[in-house]
């Protein structure tokens, strides 16, 4: 490829799970091809697991991802659960509720996050700092049921670890009372700030044929009109027993992507509501003893997608082989299609987008010729893309008016 | 019409075996050489989405199961494709039909050795490139 111009992005920062590297290709400020290297972190879950047994898989595969950290261990018992003839034949009616409780607040959390990063990224550090603020009450709440703010240690097959206690509950739904005027607040500041919505708004479109071909899940999916969500279509836990909405919208790109993560933790709040209604007294495990020979397949709608674990048996107390597909896996490879075409500036915040557990901006070079190399770190491209930001504001200042554009 | 019986009559006489685990989870037996026709039949007639592909190695050989799922109706379907011999498992590569299988062949090849005939860049993805030739962690003697 002779393309002159070649922007680094990575690959590595040793606080960050998941380190990918991207290898921009640009013309001018146009990014025209983009190559993805990814594996520097690779830790030999499924290898690990063949060596564990089964009741000491959940605490490994929570480790997979401190951020999605119920979804992998709630996949894995779905796909044991699924061998002894699946959890809702299985599982106390409680442990159902529990469950669905913690997988929702762990969504709500982690979109938080998410928004926090883009926020920062576009140069609305007021954003940054405030989704960071009240993503601390989730993690409270998780300290309050769980005992931790993460690797929750609650899933075990046929069952949680910890019940719910009723003296809990009162602060729980205060926590949630606090928590949607907020959800509220940010739904406004970003819809209704023209600026937000001439930034984001055709930025690193993926479109709905593109996000077929890319298999790509979750967000990233239903922000291109791919309607699909494990939650209501192979419902687990109670999320058939609740009311709650699926949410779609048409246009793929960043903008679309941000408004469905914020009305997503609106609906998870409503159906952690609902589950604290309705939660029934009772056993909270079943007593799973031992697991038969079999295979199974466990799903779970992750933050990001599609969680899924598959697990052989052959009788004995360890799984003969563990398949891990994390939903990372199929949302990053589609940057490949949305980031070309895109600006530089608008780089960090498609790949952003997808949601990775992203990191890698921390050291970055651009190579002009040979003989004259600048070195940029991950810093100087956060810059860049704020700097578009800030000439929005000023343009759309100078047309003498702050009023949205519908 | 049912997805079950538009699989049963959009794969005919590639099915070998046909195992319901349960209402929402399909095992189909598929042999080798038709596997490209089947996952076009799954993913671009019926419209069903990828998910991934699971290896496992078997006493004689390798299997492989590519995972489909029907989201409308929340059904899970497995063509499972029996790989004989471990001396260089070979199946034809689904790549050239959609982008998204890429990784996932390329993470299959390096991990279990299994050749996918005709993938445009069956490279290293998650193993460094400098990893040594014929070593493929997730067999069972390594």
């Amino acid at each position: 490829m002779s393309h002159k111009v070649i922007v680094p992005i990575g690959p590595y920062h040793p606080l960050q799970e998941e380190p990918e590297f991207f290898r921009l290709y640009v013309e001018g400020e146009k990014v025209v091809d983009i190559d993805i290297i990814i594996g520097y972190n690779h830790r030999g879950i499924e290898k690990l697991s063949e060596s564990k047994h089964f009741d000491q898989v959940p605490y490994l595969v929570e480790r997979i991802c401190g951020i999605c950290s119920s979804s992998h261990p709630y996949a894995y018992c779905l796909a044991v659960e699924d061998i002894l003839g699946g959890e809702q034949h299985l599982v106390p009616e409680r442990a159902l509720y529990i469950r669905t409780i913690i997988d929702e607040l762990q969504r709500i959390h982690s979109h938080l996050l998410w928004l926090g990063l883009a926020g920062h990224f576009i140069g609305y550090n007021t954003i940054w700092m405030w989704a960071w603020r009240y993503r601390e009450p989730v993690l409270d709440c998780f300290e309050m049921i769980t005992g931790n703010r993460n690797n929750y240690a609650m899933f075990k097959i046929g069952g949680v670890r910890r019940d719910i206690v009723e003296t809990d509950i009162p602060s729980l739904k205060k926590a949630l009372d606090e928590l949607a005027p907020v959800l509220e607040m940010f739904r406004k500041a970003i819809v209704d700030d023209p600026v937000i919505t001439a930034r984001l708004k055709d930025a690193g479109t993926l479109t709905r044929q593109q996000a077929i071909d890319w298999c790509v899940i979750g967000p990233t999916a239903r922000a291109s009109g791919v309607n699909i969500d494990i939650r209501r279509d192979e419902p687990y836990g109670v999320l058939d027993r609740v009311d709650w909405n699926v949410i779609v919208e048409k246009e793929g790109d960043v903008y679309a992507k941000t408004i469905v993560r914020i009305f997503e933790m609106q609906e998870s709040i409503r159906i952690i509501r609902q589950c604290l209604e309705k939660m029934p007294e009772g056993p909270i495990d079943a007593g799973v003893k031992d697991i038969p020979a079999g295979e199974g397949i466990g799903r779970v709608e992750a933050p990001r997608g599609e969680c899924f674990h598959y697990i052989v048996s052959d009788g004995t107390n360890r799984p003969v082989r563990h398949k891990i597909r994390s939903p990372s896996f199929m949302n990053v490879a589609s940057d490949k299609v949305a980031a070309v075409g895109g600006t530089i500036s608008d780089a960090t915040i498609t790949l952003a987008a997808v949601d990775p557990c992203y990191c890698c901006t921390e050291r970055v070079a651009v190579l002009r010729k040979a003989d004259s190399a600048k070195i940029l770190d991950g810093w100087d491209l956060v810059k860049m893309s704020q700097e578009k930001t800030r000439i929005l504001q000023e343009r759309l200042k100078n047309a003498g008016n702050g009023e949205r554009k519908d | 019409m049912e997805m079950r019986e538009m699989i049963r009559s959009g794969l005919g006489s590639m099915i070998t075996d046909w195992k319901e685990h349960s209402p929402r989870r399909v095992y189909i037996g598929i042999g080798k050489k038709d596997i490209v026709d089947a996952v076009r039949v799954m993913f671009k007639d019926l419209g069903c989405r990828f998910s991934t592909i699971s290896a496992v190695e078997t006493r004689d050989g390798f299997e492989l199961l590519y995972h489909f799922s029907y989201d409308k109706a929340g059904e899970f379907y497995s063509l499972r494709v029996a790989l004989v011999g471990k001396e260089s498992p070979r199946v034809d590569s689904i790549t050239p039909l959609f982008a998204g299988a890429e990784w996932i062949e390329r993470e299959t090849w390096e991990l279990f050795g299994i050749d996918f005939t005709g993938h445009p860049n069956l490279t290293h993805l998650l193993l460094m490139d400098e990893w040594p030739e014929g070593k493929y962690p997730l067999r069972k003697k390594e």
